[in-house]
């Protein structure tokens, strides 16, 4: 095991962050922060409590989720797509490095960062609403297991672009609305009969419903069912990122 | 029997085609002694860097071995790519790192323990020490290119491979280049350079290897390769111009030009240069006169030329 390899990516990846700080830390954070203003503060004081907990406690795990599904898959992307795109990539692929040690280095860095974002994210939404974690190991489970997660596939997504555009293709065509209709600003039970079957083929219903079990004890779907998709889908990504490098896939011809 | 030590590189059947179906390489063939310095030449296109690519792991090859110091590249790649650096023809670096951070990020992704005293002394040799903490965006494109190579070097490989190194670069760079070159070979290094510039390759080169269409034409010492194709040119300038040439000299390697103020005779290094008394002579006889000549010899160029121009 190369370990100083996965370190010089990790720190590189992690120094790129911090020189970045604007768009990888303050800009989510200040989004976020929007949100509470509008739907916890002002929207939600008008707004019913969800079972028993008050609208703006309620939308915090899924707001969290929000911006650590995107800046997941935003910063795995970035990182290797933009080595593919200047073509530093090559010192990568002749160093003596494995796979998995590429992968850890960049993945590990991004999932890092989404911790740190989401961990500063609750402590901004703490300022405006009140709420508390009743299974606090859960939620970190949680939390960490979704950025590894999608910052894997946010590798995938960064290794299969070929152009900018199509970065930020999955991302705003398919990981924001799934988002915003899994369940992030209300509780499926409040959708009409069908719409709660059909919501149920979303797979982020089942990150923003065990995140939230892990807060206020109350999911729209079993927590173990929860879990079980949240792994399901890090098998996929971490098959995918198997094959890419298996068959060489846009990152070695 | 074979060699105790196995060659810095021996390359085996290698053959790549892209998936676009583009035969890059054919049936290569190539073993490279440590500690020499090897110039692979070809005209664009040949499939110089796939070469290089294939034996640095950067591109898959179809078929064929690679071995580096007696060791599969692809089955121990570890091993193997730890001793190989490699200084890419494009400069392509991250403009936003610093040039201390972007050399310590290489030697660490080799695998190497942090050394800031080889480094420092990295840069100090690459006249680099000043511009340390500068950001590589701000650097021109010769102190970029040396970047480059500290980028290789930082895990003190003992194979190089320097694709085109000096493309670029202006001449005064292009000396400290070639200097820093011969240093590493006097430390022990064995280096691998393709280069357009077919003098860089007269001047350092111990072998040359000359690829075209993806199949290695040539691989010959270079002094040999110089002495077997070379050719030297006596030119001859003429008093009074001719019109043609005279029946009497048909059959000799002689060619007017100029206008028929110039008669070119052409021969091989080899020798015949009684030859050239001889034609002097029978000059003399057809009253021929001259008021001045000069003798060429053909360089690595020439050769280079003849050999990849030919169907």
């Amino acid at each position: 095991m190369n370990l100083r390899a996965v370190r010089a990516i990790y720190e590189f990846e992690m120094a790129r962050t911090f020189r970045t700080l604007m768009q990888s830390i303050l800009s989510p954070v200040l989004s976020t922060s929007l949100y509470f203003v509008v739907f916890g503060s002002a929207i939600g004081t008008h707004m019913h409590a969800i079972d028993g907990v008050s609208y703006g406690a309620f939308i915090v795990p899924g707001l969290t989720m929000l911006a650590i599904l995107g800046q997941s898959i935003s910063n795995a992307s970035f990182g290797i797509y933009m080595p593919r795109f200047s073509g530093t990539i090559y010192e990568v692929l002749s160093a003596p490095i494995s796979a998995f040690e590429i992968v850890a280095g960049y993945v590990g860095a991004a999932a890092t960062k989404s911790v740190m974002l989401g961990v500063i994210i609750l402590v901004t939404a703490r300022l405006f609403v009140p709420f508390g974690v009743q299974h606090p190991a859960w939620m970190v489970a949680f939390l960490v297991l979704t950025s590894v997660t999608f910052s894997l596939f946010g590798f995938v997504i960064g290794v299969w672009a070929d152009s900018f555009e199509k970065l930020q293709l999955i991302p705003l065509l398919v990981v924001t609305p799934l988002t915003f209709l899994g369940g992030s600003f209300y509780s499926i039970h409040m959708l009409p009969p069908v719409w709660q079957k059909i919501t149920l083929f979303n797979p982020v219903v089942y990150l923003v419903s065990g995140f939230r079990w892990s807060f206020y004890g109350q999911s729209d779907v079993g927590v173990e069912l929860s879990l079980a998709m949240t792994f399901v889908f890090l098998v996929l990504c971490l098959l995918a990122v198997r094959w890419i490098f298996k068959t060489g896939y846009r990152l070695k011809p | 029997m074979p060699p105790l030590v196995p060659a810095a590189i021996s390359i085996r059947n290698v053959g790549k085609r892209y998936a676009s179906g583009y035969q890059a390489l054919k049936n290569v063939e190539l073993e490279i002694e440590r500690g020499e310095i090897f110039a692979l030449l070809g005209p664009n296109g040949a499939g110089k860097t796939t070469l290089i690519n294939v034996v640095c792991g950067i591109v898959t090859a179809s078929e064929g071995t690679v071995l580096a110091d007696g060791r599969d590249v692809v089955k121990e790649f570890r091993r193997v790519r730890a001793e190989i650096g490699l200084v890419p023809q494009e400069i392509t670096t991250d403009l936003f790192e610093t040039v201390w951070s972007t050399v310590s990020f290489s030697r660490g992704l080799f695998g190497k323990a942090p050394n800031s005293a080889y480094l420092d002394k990295l840069l100090r040799e690459l006249s680099l020490t000043d511009k340390r903490n500068s950001k590589i965006m701000t650097l021109s494109g010769g102190m970029k290119r040396r970047v480059m190579i500290a980028k290789a070097l930082a895990h003190e490989p003992k194979i190089l491979f320097l694709d085109e190194p000096t493309a670029g670069v202006d001449v005064e760079l292009r000396r400290q280049m070639w200097d820093l070159v011969r240093a590493l070979r006097a430390d022990g290094t064995t280096i691998i350079l393709t280069t357009h510039y077919i003098d860089e390759a007269e001047e350092m080169a111990d072998r040359v290897g000359v690829i075209n269409k993806g199949e290695l034409v040539l691989v010959e010492e270079k002094t040999t390769l110089m002495k077997k194709l070379g050719k030297r040119q006596l030119t001859l300038s003429l008093t009074r111009p001719l019109a043609e040439l005279p029946e009497a000299l048909a059959g000799e390697p002689l060619e007017l030009s100029g206008n028929g103020t110039e008669l070119v005779y052409t021969f091989d290094r080899r020798g015949h240069d009684g030859n050239v008394s001889g034609l002097l002579r029978r000059l003399g006889e057809l009253g021929l006169e001259f008021k001045d000549l000069a003798t060429r010899e053909s360089s690595l160029e020439d050769i280079f030329v003849r050999l990849v121009s030919t169907p």
